[in-house]
């Protein structure tokens, strides 16, 4: 596990005076570039970038074209592949869109908010079986999924809720990796003198818990959402496994339903791409714009001051 | 450690401190009795019985689940279909944990790199691929696969050069791991190049004046530091390649290539769903999760004694 060190030293913040025996004296000389590293690292960015550039063009391409023009040319078909997407079986693509977004940004804040509260409770109390109720939790994140999804799906079915939102959205909400990194934030941002404070005002803890250790945990509560709803976003196995009533796809298994079809009819691969590009604007856009409200590092469950 | 109760009652509490934190956690208790408890329980149930048919199958009290005792177990044991999903699995999981990780942590090494540039964007842009679903990042690299549309297939054609299948036999392989590279080398990165971010400013000055390189002190200073969240990317790697399942049942309607039965879960998925035993299919999901419980706890223990051999708190 990856210890918080807090507070992390940022060495970068702060450079050696030039008072160094041996290193010359004054401001720095104008210092070049590292040319091989920036170009190795721009080389991995090509390599992540290849697949989203080939979608963005290959999107525009008729279906004709698609399989007649190379690969990085630009076709004419943009507008009409949109078009069909949008007509077939009545629009079902974007149901499937609204359908992974309510998945998604209903089950991260619900996880959100168990991993909050959980990991506060775990930071901040000290009583009696704590270690055993965070230990059994963690476990959790051993779990294999497959060997969850059939009994998960059978308990289901025997409570008449498979086939269900609620089927593909409950068993979502408990995030191990959420808890373990509320209980980390908690940890580091919630200091114990203003619990004890909200005490001494009478405050009740709930009320503390609201007042004092959300607001002081929010960055990693913003973490903890994006990683769920990423994670939510991305499921494919679960509701693979509980649906079977299309309607009620998220965008995946839509995808993946079409691309299966699409393999007798290869008239179908032009939906497909083209609602495979619509299906990552929505979570690059989201990054781009929490990345302000975000680091990166708090995913790995780094604390920094 | 929790403290005795004398200390706890003798501190002065206002009503509900000491309740709070079970109410605080109720919401997840129940959750994890309700949706990981009771399935594995489950699971472990069903693993261990078998359903008994009378006659034709027919009529309500025809098909009765018995007691099977571990015959289910001998039965995943011993298939060959199983056996042949794990040693493909673990073969493409010999690609992809390596060349993932030693992506990640060079990348993760090249950011920390003095003078460099565009780091904000590499950074973001290699973290990328972590936002895109499997299927669709399947699906993606599926057509960039695809005989009649890759670009790979137009080069080498141009090129006069011979074009290998990318959907079938070894190069498969190479392109389902290459799938799992893409998706997963940033997010490790950012984990490795957060634990690198951490070393203290003392360690490298003290090396710069010793006359070290960067290569030396990236070899000799930065890659040992960060050993411990590479012992934890590892892990979580090695997790997540045993349990293989979007990326090629993606890539299956494309290819012949990959059968119902390609990774182990794939075969736990179709003896469930497809051929309706869920008894032998839990016995097999059981198997594979105490083999990954096994590595697991082995990867733990050796990360912590050397946690311990390096003195760390």
């Amino acid at each position: 596990m990856s210890t918080p060190t807090l507070p992390a030293r940022r060495r970068r913040a702060a450079p050696a005076a030039g008072t160094t025996p041996g290193t010359s004296q004054g401001p720095p000389p104008r210092r070049r570039a590292a040319l091989l590293p920036t170009a190795a690292l721009l080389l991995g960015a090509l390599y992540c970038l290849l697949p989203v550039a080939w979608v963005l063009v290959a999107s525009t391409k008729s279906g004709t074209e698609l399989f007649s023009t190379f690969t990085f040319l630009p076709g004419s078909g943009l507008g009409d592949n949109l078009a069909d997407l949008d007509a077939y079986r009545d629009g079902i693509y974007w149901r499937w869109m609204g359908n992974s977004a309510l998945y998604a940004g209903l089950g991260a804040v619900l996880s959100t908010m168990v991993s909050a509260v959980s990991g506060y409770a775990l930071a901040i109390y000290r009583f009696r079986g704590r270690e055993a109720v965070f230990n059994v939790l963690l476990a959790g994140v051993l779990m294999p999924p497959v060997i969850l999804a059939i009994p998960q799906y059978l308990l289901m079915a025997k409570a008449d809720m498979t086939d269900s939102y609620l089927s593909v959205l409950l068993p979502l909400i408990l995030s191990p990796y959420g808890v373990y990194l509320g209980r980390i934030y908690a940890q580091a941002a919630v200091p114990m003198e203003l619990v004890e404070a909200g005490r001494m005002d009478g405050a009740g803890e709930w009320r503390i818990f609201l007042r004092v250790g959300v607001p002081m945990m929010s960055p990693g509560l913003v973490t903890i959402f994006l990683f769920q709803f990423v994670a939510i976003w991305n499921n494919f196995l679960l509701p693979y496994i509980m649906l079977s009533d299309d309607t009620k796809f998220p965008m995946t298994v839509g995808l993946f339903t079409l691309l299966a079809q699409g393999s007798s009819t290869p008239a179908l691969y032009t939906l497909v791409i083209t609602g495979a590009l619509l299906a990552i604007v929505p979570l690059i856009a989201l990054f781009l714009v929490v990345q302000r409200f975000w680091s990166l590092d708090l995913l790995s469950g780094a604390v920094k001051s | 450690m929790p403290r005795t109760r004398r200390e706890a009652n003798g501190r002065r509490r206002p009503y509900g401190a000491r309740s709070a934190p079970y109410g605080f956690l109720a919401p997840a208790v129940v959750l994890f009795a309700l949706f990981f408890a009771l399935p594995v329980g489950y699971a472990l149930w069903l693993s261990l019985h078998k359903v008994d048919v009378e006659g034709l199958g027919l009529g309500r009290n025809a098909r009765t689940e018995v007691w099977a005792g571990l015959s289910n177990y001998t039965a995943a044991l011993t298939d060959a279909e199983l056996g042949q999903g794990a040693l493909r699995v673990l073969g493409y999981g010999a690609i992809v944990v390596p060349v993932m990780l030693g992506l990640a942590l060079l990348f993760a090494l090249l950011l920390d790199t003095e003078r460099v540039r565009a780091r904000a964007f590499s950074r973001l842009t290699i973290f990328l691929p972590y936002a895109i679903p499997g299927v669709v990042a399947a699906l993606l690299w599926g057509f960039l696969y695809l005989p009649d549309v890759s670009p790979f297939h137009h080069v080498l054609g141009r090129l006069g050069l011979p074009r290998p299948d990318l959907l079938d036999g070894g190069p498969l392989f190479l392109s389902l791991a290459n799938i799992a590279v893409w998706g997963g080398t940033g997010f490790n990165m950012i984990v490795i190049y957060t634990s690198l971010r951490s070393i203290p400013a003392e360690v490298y000055e003290a090396a710069k004046l010793d006359g070290a390189t960067p290569l030396q002190i990236a070899l000799r200073i930065k890659i040992p530091m960060v050993v411990p969240s590479l012992v934890l990317t590892f892990f979580f790697s090695v997790i997540a390649t045993l349990q293989v399942f979007s990326e090629p049942t993606t890539l299956k309607p494309l290819t012949n290539g990959i059968s119902t039965t390609w990774s182990p879960l794939m075969k736990v998925y179709n003896d469930a769903f497809v051929a309706g035993n869920v008894h032998a299919a839990s016995a097999t999901a059981v198997v594979l999760a105490a083999a990954t419980f096994a590595l697991s706890f082995a990867l733990l223990r050796a990360s912590n004694s050397r946690a311990k051999q390096q003195g760390s708190r």
